[in-house]
């Protein structure tokens, strides 16, 4: 159900136009243990973009290899979900048709994948909008289909690059909250990009925290609050603690 | 604005065949001469009718845009409005004409009052002339639409996945589209006779260029982060293309189409002119060597309502294709 997933030596170098090189990640090693929650930050530009890129398959790295359960990551897999700060929906299918999008693609059969959609659509919200199209919808409810389009394939883990990072603070806690309520059910391995501190304590196990570029992994901090988690959880005083510390590091990197 | 720009470049473009024609040694200056005074007149004939069809086609939406203000209230009156502004315009137009002709400015060979011309109407519809001239143009326009849009997507979506294939084949094409078409019209007809086969082609060439640009443009149009979407799901090529680039090329395809559509019909019309048997450019001719006025008349007017019905089909198709569009920009 769940995927390790390992980072061996990995590093990205960008060919820049007049001929320069730019490193922008690593070398970077490090260990994510099957059906963990991890968050990753770091300053802008430090390469957790081009990280997610390299782990999903559709970037190659310059050096180093990543690697889902011991198998070598060359190439996009099903069993990886990936998602963005942009929903990426696509705007001609409503919302089922963008659900249901990984399976069609998959080859599953029609009755199958509608079955599969809408089973999803009341733990994201969108019971009213199987309908809709992505242009009648805010945000946040397109942020939801993506996460929808990302979950239906059942995934072994998720590879979320900020996946809240354009929505409101208040948009942003509710469907993060969600995502930990489908988290706690499914236990998928999780790596996520995000530059909210509050956002990576209430969520993960485990907050990586990467230098300036070329990122590499300045602080490693687990996150020890009993689950499952709760958004009043982030008032005690070890939320703040363990936030202080994020910070600093963060101040540091 | 664009059309008179549009006018100059071809304009210009004659000129340099012309000067081309000058300089090439086996052309005596007197030949080429004689030629440009050919083309001229033709140009001109085509330029006339292009533009008659693309002023009204232009017409009525012009004037009803300021009406489609957000709609509040008192919306039965606004779409009745939107509905009225046409034929008041139409009314006008023809109010005009008539005055210029109760005036007589102008002997009536020249400027037939409208009662004249419905007369014609009724005539050569009635005797099946207007309907045997009409089908000949619209089954050219049609398949020349259909032949320049085909060729234009299929080369059109090799050239935007190719940069080999756009390194060759885009300056052959520009230089293509840099020579007016009623320039090679003439030759076009010593190669395919002056049946159909040369009107469909020049149609087809016609349309050519523009559908290809829109092809072009609507498939490297195709967001990046679809594609990568895409990718990640381990979509294959077909599954990339029927899924992510046909869809998301739509819009831009569709407007490519709707140029085309009256696009088409000057290209037949091209064709017809130069050399033909039938047909409403044929007809126009006719009528013109026998000072018909009014039968001139009446062919240009039904070669305006076919480019407006063609070109009100395809809008017709666009909605009903992206309707989604709409959708999206209800609130
Ligand atoms: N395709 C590319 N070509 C060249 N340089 C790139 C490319 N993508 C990213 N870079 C460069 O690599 C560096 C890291 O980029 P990346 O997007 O991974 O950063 P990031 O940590 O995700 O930043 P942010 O937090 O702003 O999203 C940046 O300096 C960027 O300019
Ligand atoms: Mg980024």
């Amino acid at each position: 159900m769940s995927a390790r997933i390992t980072v061996s030596d990995l590093a990205a170098v960008y060919q820049m136009p007049g001929g320069d090189t730019l490193p922008a990640l690593g070398p970077v090693s490090f260990h994510i243990e099957a059906g963990s929650f991890v968050c990753i930050l770091g300053p802008s530009g430090c390469g957790k973009s081009t990280l997610i890129r390299l782990l999903a398959g559709i970037q190659r790295p310059s050096r180093g290899q990543a690697f889902l359960n011991d198998q070598s990551i060359t190439q996009p897999a099903r069993r990886v979900g990936l998602m963005f700060q942009d929903a990426n929906l696509m705007p001609w299918r409503t919302v089922l048709d963008n659900l249901v999008l990984p399976l069609e693609v998959a080859g599953v059969p029609k009755s199958e994948r509608l079955a599969a959609a809408r089973a999803l659509l009341p733990a994201l919200g969108l019971a009213d909008f199987e309908a809709a199209y992505p242009g009648e919808l805010s945000g946040g409810m397109a942020q939801r289909v993506a996460l929808g389009r990302v979950l239906i394939q059942k995934p072994d883990a998720l590879l979320l690059d900020e996946p809240f990072g354009a929505l409101d603070a208040m948009t942003r806690e509710r469907i993060s909250l969600d995502l930990l309520d489908m988290w706690e059910r499914q236990r998928q391995t999780v790596l996520m990009v995000t530059h909210d501190i509050h956002e990576a304590v209430l969520l993960a196990d485990r907050v990586l925290v990467f230098s300036r570029r070329p990122g590499r992994i300045a602080a490693d901090i687990r996150v020890s609050l009993p689950r499952p988690r709760r958004l009043e959880d982030t008032y005690g005083a070890l939320f703040g603690q363990i936030a202080g510390q994020v910070r600093a590091a963060i101040s540091q990197a | 604005m664009t059309v008179w720009m549009e006018e100059g470049k071809r304009y210009c473009a004659v000129l340099r065949v012309v000067l081309v024609l000058c300089t090439w040694d086996g052309v005596s200056l007197r030949t080429s001469f004689r030629l440009c005074l050919v083309m001229m007149p033709c140009c001109s004939a085509v330029r006339t009718t292009g533009f008659l069809i693309m002023q009204l086609n232009a017409f009525p939406k012009s004037l009803t845009r300021p009406l489609a203000l957000p709609q509040i209230g008192r919306r039965p009156l606004r779409r009745l409005g939107r509905r009225l502004t046409p034929l008041l315009a139409l009314a006008l137009v023809l109010l005009g004409w008539q005055v210029v002709v109760l005036l007589e400015v102008y002997p009536a060979f020249i400027i037939p009052s409208p009662a004249a011309v419905l007369e014609k109407a009724v005539t050569v519809v009635g005797d099946g002339r207007l309907w045997l001239h009409a089908s000949t143009t619209l089954a050219a326009v049609l398949a020349g639409l259909g032949v320049g849009v085909l060729a234009a997507l299929v080369l059109g979506y090799a050239i935007a996945k190719s940069s080999l294939l756009d390194a060759v084949l885009s300056p052959l094409v520009v230089a293509l589209q840099s020579t007016p078409v009623v320039a090679y019209a003439p030759l076009l007809i010593i190669w395919f006779g002056s049946g159909l086969t040369s009107k469909i082609v020049t149609g087809a060439l016609i349309v050519f260029f523009p559908m290809l640009i829109n092809t072009v443009v609507g498939i490297r149009g195709v967001p990046s982060e679809l594609r990568d979407l895409m990718r990640a799901m381990q979509a294959t090529r077909w599954q990339t293309f029927i899924k992510l680039e046909v869809p998301a090329a739509m819009p831009v395809l569709f407007s490519g189409l709707k140029i085309s559509a009256t696009l088409a019909v000057i290209g037949a019309v091209v064709g017809e002119f130069v050399s033909a048997n039938a047909g409403l450019g044929f007809l126009i001719n006719l009528a013109r060597s026998q000072y018909d006025t009014p039968l001139v008349i009446v062919a240009v007017l039904t070669l305006t309502v076919m480019a407006r019905l063609l070109y009100g089909l395809a809008s017709l198709v666009e909605r009903r294709a992206l309707a989604w569009q709409s959708r999206a920009r209800r609130d």
